[in-house]
Order: structure tokens, then sequence, then C-alpha cells
């Protein structure tokens, strides 16, 4: 076989080989979704949105689990995102070679790769094991703790990621360190880091196993963050595992009520990072 | 090194450079450079890659200063104080020296911020002082007529020339008495070039420039003075003239008609 032969031969083998693994793992994919839109759709009313999880046998909807979703994923942000930033800023811009910086990002990567039922059980026991009552507020907490490695990493990545040609034109024209981390470096990043964020509040969306120990769950309506706070993983994981086929419909509502909100902020994200990249 | 008869036509040295050594950690860039950059003139500084000509142009606006291990020592002199002195006002010294580096860096914002960024770091001026500022720097820079009906529109939206225009704007707008232009068109197409250079003799008659440039052509046809620097060190300097038609030193020579570098 010559040269040419050949080339053309093993690129078959390895674009075929490629194209295959790629429609295996793309097939478990569209299944799944296939799945989840398949059966929750049907379960979709809008009863979801106006009614309580309901006993076994009756009737009801997701509207308290809805809410303390949201209410706890909202709070976790609003915790972590500015202290995340602010740690982010100092690792790309102060802390690049110093000591602290080094194991900074060193246990930040730790906690970036740690499970999150490791992060559930810790809030529970420094938290809810001292109080002695699961609450919403400990559910935040525990998110928060999920989403501050996250936006870390992609905050200092995003900032590493501005040429340095920038900054030094910043300085040459007399601005102070601070205005041009706060006026340029960061607006220069500024999308890769909401991109950051938006890819954290997708994954502390469906995080089930910190709030098993933490906000537990609440069939009734309660935004007492004082109180154990109803949300939608914790529900669909109850619903799902019960016998009752009323449960399993909402379980199902509410998994396609999940998924359609993660995707949507995913489009959001990858969007944004669009307009970030090229120039 | 020779000085430069001072005598003929009444030189005044904006910046004096004594006894200048430059250091990257424990290897060093500069030996013992001796140079004045004489006030209202334009100074070009070639000499082939890694010469010292580039971290000779940082030292005088204290870039060096970002990065720990790079260090300088003597004397760089302006209005008589020394600039590498302990305790000076770098953000007071870069408002005297301004600098256009080798590549466009436009902020990510509209090309009217891109000119009052500077400003506003040094001086409090009211809007329509703010206007008159901004027009009158991108004048100065040649890009007014371009960009005064999309002064809101962002700076990284401009051509590569337009964008170094800008950033000369930039630099303009905070009224240094000196300019610092470290390859300025390497990364442009001959006719941006061009314009850059028409610009750089319009700027002269307000600014002391100091240009480093690969471009030997460029150096003779903007520059009053020309600075050949080889291995950290100032082999020759004279007027650009005398520099380019009757060098003194052998390495001169053998660099500007192209024996070498």
């Amino acid at each position: 076989m010559n040269l040419r032969a050949r080339r053309k031969a093993v690129n078959f083998i390895a674009l075929s080989l490629s194209l295959g693994a790629m429609a295996f793992g793309l097939f478990w994919l569209v299944w799944i979704l296939w799945m989840v839109v398949d059966l929750g759709i049907g379960a979709l009313s809008l009863r979801l949105f106006t009614e309580m999880t309901p006993p076994p046998g009756g009737s009801g909807g997701l509207k308290n689990a809805i809410a303390g979703s949201i209410l706890m994923v909202g709070l976790a942000m609003a915790m972590a995102t500015p202290v995340a930033i602010l740690a982010g800023i100092y690792l790309a811009e102060y802390g690049q070679r110093t000591l602290l910086g080094r194991v900074t990002r060193f246990i930040n990567d730790i906690l970036l790769s740690a499970p999150s039922i490791v992060i559930g059980l810790f809030v529970y026991a420094i938290y809810v094991a001292q109080v002695g009552k699961f609450s919403g507020l400990s559910g935040a907490i525990a998110l928060a703790l999920l989403v501050i490695p996250v936006v870390v990493r992609t905050t200092e990545d995003m900032l590493t990621l501005v040429p340095n040609t920038v900054r030094e034109a910043a300085y040459a024209l007399g601005a102070p360190k601070w205005k041009v981390i706060l006026l340029i470096t960061l607006r220069a990043a500024r999308t890769g880091v909401v991109t950051g964020i938006l890819l954290a509040l997708a994954r502390i969306s469906g995080e089930t196993a910190p709030l098993l120990f933490t906000a537990l769950s609440n069939q009734f309506w309660s935004l007492d963050l004082s109180e154990p706070m109803a949300n939608l993983p914790v529900t669909i994981f109850k619903f799902a595992m019960s016998p009752f086929q009323d449960w399993q419909q909402l379980a199902w509502a509410g998994v396609f009520i999940l998924t359609l909100g993660v995707l949507v902020l995913n489009i959001i994200a990858r969007v944004l990072f669009r307009q970030a990249t090229p120039r | 090194m020779m000085p430069v008869e001072h005598s003929v036509q009444n030189l005044v040295p904006e910046i004096s450079i004594r006894h200048l050594n430059f250091y990257y950690g424990n290897a060093i860039a500069l030996k013992n450079i001796n140079l004045d950059i004489f006030k209202g003139k334009v100074t070009a500084f070639i000499g082939p890659s890694g010469c010292g000509k580039s971290t000779l142009l940082r030292a005088i606006n204290r870039m060096y200063d970002l990065y720990p291990g790079q260090r300088a020592e003597g004397e760089l002199l302006i209005d008589g104080q020394n600039i590498l002195a302990g305790g000076v006002d770098t953000i007071a010294l870069r408002a005297k020296v301004g600098m256009v580096f080798q590549k466009p860096t436009p902020f990510p914002m509209s090309i009217y911020d891109n000119i009052a960024f500077g400003v506003k770091m040094h001086e409090k001026l009211s809007r329509t002082q703010m206007d008159d500022r901004v027009e009158w720097a991108l004048t100065k820079a040649a890009l007014w007529g371009e960009v005064k009906d999309k002064l809101k529109s962002p700076g990284t939206g401009l051509s590569g020339g337009q964008q170094q225009r800008l950033c000369i704007a930039r630099g303009v707008a905070v009224k240094p008495h000196v300019l610092l232009l470290d390859e300025p068109t390497s990364a442009l197409d001959p006719i941006s070039t061009m314009r850059i250079e028409e610009l750089i003799h319009e700027l002269k008659t307000e600014f002391t420039i100091a240009i480093v440039t690969h471009n030997m052509q460029q150096a003779a046809r903007v520059s009053d003075f020309t600075a050949y620097m080889y291995l950290g060190e100032l082999v020759e300097f004279g007027r650009t003239d005398d520099v380019f038609i009757k060098p003194r030193d052998k390495r001169t020579e053998d660099y500007i008609t192209g024996r070498m570098g």
C-alpha cells in the first residue's frame, strides 16, 4: 500500500471510531432527555405552580418545592459569589506566585472536586447538629460551599486570560492597581466571570445530597429559613422512590422543570461566552 | 560614549540617564547606559532583538515595577529628580511619561471612555471639559474624523491601525511631557504605519518622543537622534543623520548596512 492510501485508511478508521464514540455518548444523553420530556411533559400542568406537594393519593403541585429551591439557590449565590469573586481576584492579581496564593489554589481545587455529599455532611455536623434542626438556611450554606470553588476557579482563569499588555497599558496611564483591576481586567473578563457564576448556579440547582442533610424537605408552604424547607431535588428523590403513581408523576414533572431550567442557564452561559471569546 | 555636543541648537535634555544598569533577576540586561533624551526631539532606539532597547524604555516609566525580580540601578533624571529612587510617585511619573505598546491595547469600553480613563486618573474635569479633551486628543492622534460619530461604540471594534492611534490618543490625553513608543507600528500594515509616522512628526512639536523600532528606515525617517544598542550596551548615540551616514562604531555600521542582526 502506498503512503497516501495508508493515510487515507488510517484517517477513515480513526474518523469512524470517533464518530462511533460520539454516537454512543450522545445516545444515552438523548435517551435521558427523551424520557424526561416524554414522562415530564404529560405531568405538566398549571397546578404544579399553584398547589403544594400533596399527600399520597391527593392532587397537588410543586409550588413549595419550586419556591424553596429558588430561595435557597438564590441565597447561596448571594452568599457565595462576592466571596468567590474576591478570592478569584486575589489569586489572579495579587497571589499569583505567593505561598498563600498557591495554598489557596490547591485547597480550592480539592474543594472543587469534593463530592457534594461530603459538603452536606459537613454542614450537618457543624450547623444542623448544633442547632438540632434541619433548616433552609443550612441548605443554602451547603449550596454556597459548592458554588465558591467553581466561581473562584473560573474568575481566576478568566482574569489570567486577560492579556498582560492591557494591564500594562492601564498602569502606563498612571492608574493605581485597584482601578486597573476594577475598571480594566475585571471588565475585560466580565462575561467569563458571569458564565462561571451561571454554571455554578446550574450545578447547585440539581444538587440533592447536600440538601438531604440540611434543608431536608417540607410538605407545606414555608419561607422560614430556620425551618425545614421544601426543594425540588429532595422532593423528586422522595416522590420518585415512592410506590404512589401520582407522586411519581410529580417527580417526573419536577425533573422536567429542573432540566429545562438548567438547560436554559447553560444556553445563556454559552451565548455569553461566545460573545466573550472572539476579538 | 561620547556626549552629543549640546552647544549646537540649544538642546535641552528632558531625560538624563546616568550609569544605568538593569537586571532581570541576576541577569544583567543594561550595562552602564549614559544618554540624554532631548526636549521636543524624537529619539529612536535601534538594535537587534534582546539588545535592551525595550528594557530601557520600560525603565523610563518604571514599568518594570510590576514585576518582582526586575530592578534598575543608577540615575534616570526627569526634571532633576531621580525617578529610580525609592519613594517616587509612579502614578505622577506616568502622568508625565506616557507609553504606547507594540500591540494595540484598547480597553474593553467605548472609544470615549478609552480616552477619558487616563485623564480621570489625574484630573477632575467637568463633562464639557472632558468632551473637549477627548476631541483634542483624538484630533492630535489624527483619529477624530474617523470616530467622531461613534464615540460610544467599543474601542475594540476599530481596525488595528485605528486602535493604535486610539492608544496614542489615550496617552496624549493625559498631557504627558514624554511619549514612549515601543515598536508602535510593528503590528500594523504599511499605510497605518505611514500615518503613525506622520503623527510622530506632528506630535514632536509638543512632546518629547522616544521610539523603539526594528525598522531602520523608520528610525531614519522619524527621528532626530538615534541610539544603537547591542547586548545591553549603548554602542552609539548621535544625530540620526550622523549615525546613519557616518557611524563611528564598526558594530553600528554592520547593523545598519545589514551585515548583522
